[in-house]
């Protein structure tokens, strides 16, 4: 729908704050943009149709008389990790507290976007929008219009206990975008935690940027638990220097329209980066997740672990690209993509790429649907559980094997539930 | 218990069971021993319901009940247990998730309640104990990463938790130093019964020391070829199967 680029762009003019001059280099790159087609490589699967209509809704709905701080919101699943965790909650892209009362341990600085101003963060400055690549289209609307959002500034060398915990409160007819950007410094240890959700009508961009500095090390959960018609289009940007690792968990339900890019370059040598990402899609919806692993510079490594389990008529989009760069000697990349599909009509659109430039890496891809391993099966019958009931077991454990490899597993026991009441409304066969 | 009546039976169109038979009793220990490829596994495989085996003739009961009609499932609930060789890792799923899933099942059959999380736990905790493993890998997945005699242990606990009539012991021997060897025997004779027994499919002597078996069979290209008490397992030790082979032969001159 281009009048909903067009307003974005128009609403993007309008915006006068200071960071402007990088919102002004992502509006000039936006009217130089084309509205993506079936034709357009990016989005071949998934039909963008989805946005014109949460738009739309958005825009119909009278912004004055629903003020957003008077509304009452039952929130569904608010987590309770049984830990302590530093809690930010955005209700459609407004924080729900004042950031500036949250109690911080030393050593970590969090400031809403809003609240930021450019003499204080000038490194925000140099660093928003720089560690997302241009090419995503919505990743630049997000540029230009977000307003809601966190910078999180993690100091050379502190190691931040509690896991910083955002939620991300999507309702019905909202326009929102929010953003994250956070900057680990050398040797410093922090855990990340974002939760969308929300299942009515509505349209959200969060897109998010990470800068790890040497030896520093992310702990990074990306909970995509939005579902129903609640449009989301988001990205995670990880950009790793030397030695840095990256330990990321993505967990997505399927909607109208979900849509995650994640990039994780490695530009310095021996970063390790590992990805697990997994999706419960149920009914007619559609989950769409693209990562480009890029490595830069030599000897770093990256897992990446793809599962997922498609019921009814639900479809899943997976592109992995792995870019491994001329200089990026010794390299070690594992990439695969594996499905459990429920239904006959259920969908799923893999494709696993490899871009070779150096000589010297071990590197290995794969995409398949996967069947239940009869052997397993039985095992479990051999105990005397019912066929059917080992099947379930069996598929909700091809997925719960990544949530068991979740680090933390306070997260990991607060996750499962909410993945087995999913993975209950779905039709085993 | 359990009988098994002129049973033929196949793999991949390789007949493996060439006329077996076995009657075992209630509380009976029955050890079937014989050289590698004789059938042992596979007795214990197309008695436990697994696929791929084709059975041509012959007949399997427990307890007058034809197990090869019913399902693997089905077979488990009517009282048969099989302990694995090679126990297969099921990660993702839990050992607590697939022990209670398992005895409630079991239970359930048996016209009983299912038990709640926490007298469950107890129960696995306890079973545990038994088997000398530590609590903590109710939490992993089933098998997953387990080593070969944790794996043997943890069939051990499951024949604990869900009280079969009959078990089937396939090389549960296997791999396992002489502590682990104890723990194992340790969990089967605390589970000997008058009602419960026993078969014990092994290459060796030396677990029978531990569990001592009431017969000893050799189980030869498929059929059962000698059959005696504890002793003749000694005799085997010491003196191997091809002393079997010469008896058989001449039986079969004499014969005709």
């Amino acid at each position: 729908m281009k009048d909903w680029l067009g307003n974005a762009i128009a609403r993007g003019e309008l915006i006068d704050d200071w960071l402007s001059p990088k919102r002004q280099t992502s509006l000039a790159l936006l009217r130089d943009s084309k509205w993506p087609t079936r034709r357009t490589e990016a989005w071949k699967y998934t039909p963008v149709k989805a946005v014109e209509r949460a738009a739309l809704a958005a825009d119909a709905r009278d912004r004055d008389v629903v003020a957003k701080e008077s509304k009452q919101y039952s929130v569904d699943g608010f987590p309770e990790f049984g830990m302590d965790s530093i809690r930010i909650k955005f209700i459609d892209g407004v924080p729900s507290e004042d950031l500036s009362l949250l109690d911080l341990p030393k050593g970590l600085s969090i400031i809403s976007l809003a609240a930021a101003s450019s003499d204080c963060n000038s490194w925000v400055k140099d660093a928003y929008a720089s560690i997302k690549p241009e090419r995503h289209l919505f990743g630049l609307v997000n540029d230009v219009l977000a307003e809601g959002g966190v910078i999180i500034d993690v100091e050379e060398g502190a190691v931040i206990e509690r896991p910083i915990y955002i939620e991300n409160v999507l309702s019905k007819n909202e326009e929102t975008h929010t953003r994250i950007l956070a900057r680990m410094g050398r040797g410093s240890k922090a855990t990340i935690v974002e939760h969308f959700h929300g299942n009515e009508q509505s349209l959200n961009t969060g897109f998010s940027e990470f800068a790890l500095a040497e030896n520093a090390e992310l702990e990074h959960y990306r909970f995509a638990l939005q579902y129903g018609e609640a449009v989301s289009i988001g990205g995670g940007h990880f950009q790793l220097a030397s030695n840095a690792i990256l330990n990321s968990t993505i967990v997505g339900f399927g909607s109208d329209l979900s849509r995650l890019d994640i990039d994780v370059s490695h530009v310095g040598e021996h970063a390790h980066a590992k990805l697990n990402a997994l999706y419960l899609l149920n009914g007619k919806e559609l989950f769409d997740l693209h990562s480009t692993i890029e490595h830069i510079a030599p000897n770093g490594t990256t897992v990446e672990n793809v599962r997922g389990i498609v019921a009814d008529r639900a479809r899943a989009v997976f592109n992995g690209r792995i870019h491994i760069h001329r200089d990026a000697q010794k390299t070690l990349a594992d990439l695969n993509n594996r499905n459990l599909l429920l239904s006959d009509k259920a969908e799923i659109n893999t494709k696993p790429e490899l871009e070779i430039y150096a000589d010297d890496v071990r590197c290995s891809h794969g995409a398949t649907i996967a069947e239940i391993n009869k052997e397993s099966l039985f095992y479990l019958q051999s105990r005397g559980i019912s066929r059917a009931n080992a099947q379930v077991m069996l598929s909700f454990g091809f997925i719960n094997e990544l949530v068991d490899q979740m680090p933390n597993e306070l997260m990991a026991e607060w996750l499962r539930p909410q993945l087995r009441q999913r993975f209950a409304l779905m039709d085993v066969k | 218990m359990l009988s098994i009546k002129n049973l033929h039976a196949s793999v991949e169109e390789k007949n493996i069971l060439n006329g077996l038979d076995l009657e075992i009793k209630p509380g009976e220990v029955h050890a079937i021993m014989g050289p590698n490829g004789a059938g042992k596994s596979t007795m214990g495989y197309v008695i436990s319901g697994r696929d791929g085996y084709s059975v041509e003739q012959g007949a399997v009961s427990l307890d007058g009940k034809d197990l090869l009609a019913l399902e693997a499932e089905d077979r488990a609930k009517a009282g048969l247990f099989m302990a694995f060789q090679y126990p297969v890792e099921i990660p993702g799923v839990s050992n607590l998730e697939f022990l209670k899933t398992a005895v409630d099942a079991q239970r359930l059959a048996r016209g009983q309640e299912e038990l709640s999380s926490r007298e469950f736990l107890k129960m696995a905790r306890e079973a545990c104990e038994q088997v000398d493993l530590p609590v903590a890998f109710l939490k992993r997945g089933v098998n997953e990463g387990f080593s070969g005699g944790e794996k043997k242990r943890n069939e051990i606990m499951q024949m604990i938790l869900l009280e079969p009539k009959l078990c089937i012991l396939d090389e549960s021997d296997s791999g396992l130093d002489i502590d682990a060897l104890q723990v194992v025997a340790n969990g089967v004779n605390s589970q000997r019964s008058e009602n419960r027994s026993f078969v014990i499919i092994t290459h060796y002597q030396r677990l029978l020391d531990y569990i001592k078996p009431d017969f000893v069979h050799v189980l030869s290209e498929g059929k059962i070829v000698k059959s005696g008490d504890a002793s003749l397992a000694r005799q085997l030790e010491d003196e191997g199967y091809a002393w079997l082979a010469d008896e058989n032969s001449s039986d079969e001159g004499l014969g005709a």
